[in-house]
């Protein structure tokens, strides 16, 4: 390495920082830095700046620059630490180069083309309409399970999982709490195309569009069936998931939903590692309890739940008519095939009517109840905030109950706004957790509620049927039905025949 | 059995009224939320007046490797010798690897004339842990600063980043400009 071209006979350490185009003592700046700098650097390395050439020989004493330094020195650390502000300083100056060098431009690469999102959106149109027709039309496990697969390759792997219609539940709850967030087109049509298709035609979405829906339909090995009370119950958790998800959302705290997206780091083959460990153990109980997160985890799935209730067309397990054969009766991995009931048995009949008007009652009583509990508890819950953090620790540290500093406190103290603003701004954020917290707790005592009554009400069903609500439309039920046998020509109706 | 009728009627009734109701809801609900995405599209971004260089952007990022690089702003770089940002606070008068301050040594450093030197961010190489950012910001121009790379960024929708970030630095900018450069007017 070369040798510096002139070596400096500076002592004073504070002047070589300066630039030499600098006229030392005539620029706070000029004599700020070096105060700062010398605390951390060794006086050996600061020879290294007298390398610029020198200009200015007429400086001061050594002597009166030590002692203002000492002066300064210690004002400045301190008001240079507290404020990053005042780094943006230009203490080089850019030099003016002599043999026309051309200074280099930042690179700026270009994001994806918005053009891409609205494939997105065409793909999964395209998708719906495909997997519509598959399960009303075709009827035809294998292609259910071709466009699984291709699903999972685009809105998994070529996406990454990321514009996802579970995830879009974040997006638009975030956009009706903050009316500057700019809510991308594609997480709307991702939220709402979905429904709409649910309204109509039962839960195709479900069935071959959705990523995570596909990765576990595709490791369902071994099914066990598990009781329908425990399936109830486990599925309250995804009703709770699903207030919360909205409940953080609507006060801007987190994305619940996507933070906690189990199967994201297998489509990225990176990521948070717990996350992949949950979403490991996901796919592992997906061998024996069929598609457990879209069960009892998707906060999506309890929305297409309650529509698929509703919809027009829902998916059915006969081509025409039900033989009560009970051939399916096994089929559905899922709980979702329902059997024909019996008669109500006369001496069950008051005690059930009893037991019902019981639970009627219990239902405001459980909203309330739990309300109450959700409001209490909006108070712990707006530590997800991350004002509301910050503002617990800046407390703990201006009473002194902390003594160390952490980043964060570090980069608020850095911003000049007082310690009162932000504890103003967090109480107003732990109100708003209070009135969430009450809904979220509402929300769930009604879901727990409803759960009861629906479970105690006896439903008149002749024909064995998928649960409209519960069917994810994945198709294993059809080659499990007589009827399609003859459909598709597999076996011939004998008593056609002999007309015929 | 005319009463069983009447029943089932007017469960039906309320189940088309309940389904209608879904249907307009859901519509005017996409509807509305179509009128705000009139605002232009965001994406990730770190503000370089925010950041701290905490070093949480070369291991929080979702993907292998940080969607977050170095850049050098140019305009405002001090092509000074002892590049504090390049070498080692400890270093002599070498710029031997064993004194490079970058510990994947994606920094190229080129000699442009006495005594100024060229500093260029190799990106592949860089992993975001923002140590000669830090350096630069303390005893430099504070040229060297951390941005969202969008050719490689994922735009998710909760970035992992962000989430991690203490300083509040990761903030959604519009499409049209998506960058925070330093030493560009139009964005500083």
């Amino acid at each position: 390495m070369r040798q510096p071209a002139k070596e400096s006979n500076r002592d004073d350490f504070g002047m070589q920082f300066c630039h030499p185009d600098l006229e030392p003592g005539s620029s706070f700046v000029g004599w700020a830095l070096p105060t700062l700098s010398t605390l951390k650097f060794e006086m050996s390395n600061l020879k290294i700046f007298s390398r610029r050439k020198a200009k200015n020989e007429n400086r001061k004493s050594p002597q009166i620059i030590n002692h203002q330094l000492s002066m300064i020195n210690l004002i400045l650390c301190v008001l240079l630490l507290l404020s990053p502000s005042l780094y943006a300083l230009e203490r080089f100056p850019p030099p003016d180069f002599e043999g026309g060098y051309q200074m280099p431009q930042t690179q700026v690469p270009d994001a994806r083309p918005a053009v891409w999102e609205y494939l997105d959106v065409a793909v999964l149109f395209a998708a719906l309409l495909i997997g519509t027709w598959l399960v009303h039309k075709i009827r035809s496990r294998r292609w259910i399970v071709v466009l699984m697969l291709f699903s999972l390759a685009y809105f998994g792997f070529w996406r990454k999982g990321c514009v996802c219609s579970i995830g879009a539940i974040g997006n638009v709850a975030w956009s009706l709490g903050d009316p500057d967030y700019a809510v991308p087109i594609a997480a709307v049509i991702f939220f709402a195309l979905p429904l709409i298709f649910t309204l109509f035609f039962g839960r195709i979405f479900c069935a071959a569009v959705c990523p995570l829906g596909a990765i576990q339909d595709l490791v369902v090995v071994h099914p066990i069936r598990i009781p329908m009370w425990l399936e109830s119950a486990l599925r309250l958790f995804a009703y709770a998931y699903l207030a919360a998800a909205v409940l953080f959302a609507v006060t801007s705290s987190v994305l619940l939903i996507c933070r906690y997206d189990p199967f994201v780091p297998i489509f990225r083959l990176g990521g948070s590692f717990h996350i992949f460990i949950l979403g490991g153990a996901l796919l592992i109980i997906g061998l024996f309890i069929g598609r457990p997160y879209c069960r009892f985890i998707c906060p999506y799935g309890v929305i297409l739940r309650l529509l698929g209730r509703l919809s027009r067309k829902p998916v059915t397990i006969t081509p025409d008519e039900c033989i009560h054969c009970r051939l399916c009766e096994d089929a559905c991995p899922f709980n979702a095939i329902e059997k024909p009931t019996t008669d109500w048995p006369e001496d069950q009949y008051t005690t059930d009517k009893r037991r019902l008007a019981l639970l009627l009652l219990l239902v405001p009583v459980l909203i309330a109840g739990l309300a109450w509990a959700g409001a209490r508890l909006g108070e712990p819950m707006s530590r997800a905030h991350r004002k509301v953090r910050l503002a617990d620790r800046i407390y703990l540290e201006n009473t002194g109950q902390v003594k160390d500093i952490t980043d964060p406190s570090k980069a608020f103290r850095g911003t000049g706004q007082t310690a009162q603003e932000l504890y103003t701004q967090a109480n107003q954020i732990r109100s708003e957790f209070r009135i969430g917290g009450a809904v979220f707790g509402g929300f769930i005592g009604f879901v727990i509620a409803g759960t009861l009554v629906l479970l105690s009400i006896r439903w008149k069903r002749t024909d064995y049927i998928a649960h409209p609500g519960g069917c994810v439309a994945c198709g294993r039920c059809f080659e499990f039905c007589p009827r399609e046998h003859l459909r598709r020509g597999i076996i011939v109706n004998p008593a056609k025949d002999t007309n015929g | 059995m005319a009463e069983q009728k009447t029943s089932l009627d007017r469960r039906r009734f309320f189940g088309q009224g309940l389904w209608g109701a879904c249907f307009a809801g859901i519509g005017t609900a996409a509807g509305f939320l179509l009128g705000k995405t009139k605002k232009p599209e965001t994406l990730w971004q770190i503000d370089p007046s925010k950041c701290i260089a905490c070093g949480n952007c070369a291991t929080y990022c979702v993907l292998e490797h940080s969607a977050v690089k170095c850049v050098q702003a140019y305009a405002i770089c001090g092509y000074c010798d002892f590049c504090p940002g390049y070498l080692e606070p400890g270093a002599r008068l070498s710029t031997g690897a064993e004194n490079e301050l970058c510990p994947t040594g994606a920094i190229e450093r080129n000699f442009i004339e006495d005594p100024y030197y060229e500093y260029n961010i190799i990106e592949d190489k860089c992993i975001a842990c923002g140590k000669c950012v830090k350096a630069c910001e303390a005893f430099g121009n504070g040229s060297l600063f951390l941005q969202v790379r969008h050719d490689r960024c994922v735009n998710c929708n909760e970035c992992a980043i962000a989430a991690a970030c203490p300083a509040d630095a990761f903030v959604r900018v519009p499409v049209e400009h998506p960058y925070l450069l330093k030493g560009v007017k139009d964005h500083a």
